[in-house]
């Protein structure tokens, strides 16, 4: 038996488009609960014993791979890490074999992450175990978004009405994307900044202002996210050079003079020190950075919690 | 063969015929359209059916040689008399390509053998389809190819370009082209708009196919020669069709049915059967095709027949082969958003489908007129018709499934010959294995 809020409505985690309001603050404040048990000398509960984790992260991955790790860990999960390299995906199994395998071996949730967009959807359709994206290409990334979001608020203390500018590669970035899904659907002001060329196409249709300056971009802002710069874009005729762009975009202690009293800066990482952010900025007093990967654990947890709560429940 | 075909509606634009006629095929061609024929031959009844010129598709894979996993020259033409067609023109990228007399001659031999339809060949442009050197087009045209094209890709070389369309114009022959910047579409697997940035997929922009459909109606105004743009899909490409002609250059074009039908918003279910080249795009390059439609712009209506096997479409979104069926489901997609939405006439529609493919590709048939072949399409305009796997067609890679329709050919006629016949079906398609499923 659960209540409307104690457990998500749906079987996975496949983006926060299809989350509500109501959903993103349940993670949220279950994740708040979570956070005080990575803070014990005994950092685990039982909430998830006998359930089997399988980590199915076909594209690298250091920070979200060890973060769901740690995550599902603490909730007293059994977890297995699978990884596309060693694995027979090199040998040219499908995914959804490489899948239906797995399943055959009866996991409750599988994380995956993947190259291309809609690969966890595809698992959605076809297994029963619940699937979380840990992101797939240049779609999705809900557990960043909703970290970030849990560092916002507990700096803030609201996510509405504060203005977040999203600063970088945004045409190719799954983070980006989230945040936009996240933000607007809980009343912040969002803007996105970089050259035009890493601008998709008609992206102000998802709520948000586009700007192509930096200095306008930190003006006003109470939260600066910056991306990272993909450095084998360098001469795919999106930026002239890495110098060319840490000169009109790496957010500098300098810059960072025109922004708002008390503004904080994040980034997903991982960082290209000298690219888009100076380390001054990175190791300095407005970052959160460090922060964001502690509190990823707890929102992990909340995620793995909520749909592991809801798979018990026999839906 | 003969045949009486009687008590049904005829609907005959080439001479502009629309009343309950019979028709009457004598030794495989066209005798009589007249009221109430009497003959001593094998009849069908068409009453409360429509009849007309069989269906022609300027653009169909038929995937042999070389691909038989996806189609067969067989399937194919089995696929299209399911849909009306009574004629399919097969397109040159097969393994190897339809660049040589040899090629072109095994699949008119192929077709003789065991298609159900009549095939005419598209000869290649280019020796393998590199866009580097002709194709000896005029064997291939003297082989029985009766257009030439790359198609799959862009003739990218302008000097090439200009080449082939002064070489087709002495072979009497259109150069049909494939109109794509590869370079602007560099990774692109959807239409490049507020879909492609919210699902994170690389974007095909509408520029990509404007830039080349420019640049090749001015060679076409240079050379004088006709050239056949094939599946056009963007507003930009319909109007530069419909200045080029008002300018006098001798273009002609095709839409395809899922162009008519669908949009890119579509794609956010990550189906791969939405993934075909040119992309779904968004609604005002819809309204652009169906004003072109409605106009005359767009000359025919042709389905650019893709087949790939299943294995090949339960892929990554980004992973999977360009291209959806469309043989069986174009005239049922075409009579639902075209006529009963009323952006056109049920004659217009058959104008589109049989007489104007004719004309345009200098094909016999396409008219019932005395003399003319005896092919001959028969729709029930009031048939309901779910799509759903299995096709007649090898493949069931169709961007139509589950797609409630109403209207559908229900008998075609081949040289006098009953080929397709919904009532009484020549041969049962094979069952297609289901995808495997987890309890839950």
């Amino acid at each position: 038996m659960r209540t409307a809020n104690s457990a998500l409505r749906s079987k996975d985690l496949l983006g926060i488009e299809q989350l509500s309001p109501e959903d993103i603050t349940l993670i949220l404040d279950t994740a708040e609960g979570f956070k005080e048990v990575s803070e014990r000398p005994v950092k685990k509960v039982p909430a998830l014993r006998g359930q089997l984790v399988i980590n199915l992260f076909m594209e690298a991955s250091t920070r979200t791979r060890v973060s769901f790790e740690i995550a599902e860990k603490r909730l007293s999960a059994d977890t297995l890490n699978f990884a596309a390299s060693g694995s027979s995906v090199e040998k040219g199994e499908t995914l959804i074999d490489t899948a239906e395998n797995l399943m055959a071996m009866h996991p409750d949730m599988i994380v995956i992450r993947h190259k291309y967009p809609g690969a966890p959807k595809m698992l959605a359709e076809r297994l029963p175990a619940s699937i979380i994206n840990a992101g797939d290409g240049g779609h999705e990334h809900p557990t960043q978004a909703l970290l970030d979001a849990f560092t916002i608020r507990e700096r803030l203390g609201r996510l509405q009405g504060v203005n977040v500018s999203i600063i970088g590669d945004i045409a190719h970035s799954r983070v980006v994307r989230s945040n936009i899904h996240l933000l607007t659907k809980m009343k912040a002001n969002v803007t996105i900044a970089g050259p035009p060329t890493l601008i998709p196409m008609d992206i102000e249709r998802m709520g948000v202002r586009v700007v192509h300056s930096l200095q306008q971009a930190i003006q006003g802002a109470d939260v600066i996210m910056m991306l990272r710069i993909q450095l084998e874009r360098q001469g795919k005729l999106t930026f002239p050079s890495l110098r060319e762009y840490y000169n009109t975009f790496g957010l500098t202690p300098e810059r960072l003079r025109g922004a708002k009293e008390g503004v904080i800066v994040m980034h997903p990482g991982p960082m290209n020190r000298g690219v888009e952010i100076a380390s001054d900025v990175a190791d300095g007093p407005w970052s959160v950075i460090l922060e964001q990967v502690t509190n990823g654990v707890a929102v992990r947890m909340a995620v793995l919690y909520l749909l592991g709560g809801a798979h018990m429940g026999g839906e | 063969m003969n045949l009486l075909i009687t008590n049904g509606r005829v609907i005959d634009p080439s001479q502009e015929l629309d009343g309950k006629l019979d028709v009457l095929i004598e030794d495989g061609r066209i005798a009589r359209v007249d009221r109430k024929i009497r003959a001593d031959v094998e009849a069908f009844d068409a009453d409360g059916l429509v009849v007309t010129p069989g269906f022609i598709d300027l653009h169909t894979h038929l995937r042999e040689p070389g691909q038989e996993h996806k189609e067969t020259i067989a399937t194919g033409t089995r696929a299209a008399v399911a849909g009306g067609y009574t004629a399919v023109c097969a397109m040159a990228n097969t393994i190897p390509p339809n660049d040589e007399r040899a090629v072109t001659e095994m699949i008119i031999a192929e077709a003789a053998r065991n298609g159900s339809c009549r095939v005419y060949p598209v000869g290649a442009v280019s020796k393998g389809l590199k866009g580097e050197e002709l194709a000896e087009l005029a064997d291939l045209r003297g082989a029985g190819c009766v257009a030439v094209s790359d198609d799959g890709k862009p003739v990218w070389n302008a000097q090439l370009m200009r080449r082939a369309l002064e070489y087709a114009s002495m072979l009497d022959m259109p150069v049909v082209v494939h109109e794509e910047d590869a370079h602007l579409n560099e990774g692109g697997v959807m239409h490049e708009g507020y879909y492609s940035t919210l699902l994170g997929l690389a974007g095909i922009p509408a520029a990509s196919e404007e830039t080349l459909v420019a640049r090749d109606v001015i060679l076409a105004q240079l050379t004088r020669a006709h050239l056949h743009i094939a599946h056009l899909s963007t507003a930009g490409a319909v109007e530069s069709v419909r200045a080029a002609r008002s300018a006098g250059v001798n273009v002609t074009c095709e839409a395809a049915p899922h162009h008519i039908a669908l949009l890119d918003e579509a794609v956010q279910s990550f189906s791969t059967n939405l993934k075909m080249n040119p992309p779904l795009r968004s609604s005002e390059h819809r309204k652009a095709l169906l004003a072109g439609i409605a106009d005359g712009t767009i000359d025919v209506i042709a389905t650019d027949h893709a087949p790939h096997h299943f294995d090949e479409k339960n892929v990554e979104f980004d992973l999977a082969p360009f291209g959806v069926i469309g043989l069986e489901t174009a005239f049922s997609v075409c009579y639902d958003r075209l006529v009963r939405s009323k952006v056109i006439d049920l004659p217009r529609l058959v104008e589109l489908l049989s007489c104007a493919p004719a004309r345009v590709f200098r094909l016999p048939g396409g008219t019932l007129q005395a003399g003319s072949l005896g092919d001959v399409t028969v729709i029930d305009l009031d048939a309901p018709y779910t799509v759903a796997a299995p096709f007649v067609s090898k493949a069931s890679n169709s961007a139509f499934l589950g797609e409630k329709l109403r209207g559908r050919a229900v008998a075609t006629i081949v040289g006098g010959r009953i080929r397709f016949d919904l009532r009484a079906p020549a041969a049962e398609p094979q069952p297609k294995k289901a995808p495997k499923k987890h309890k839950r």
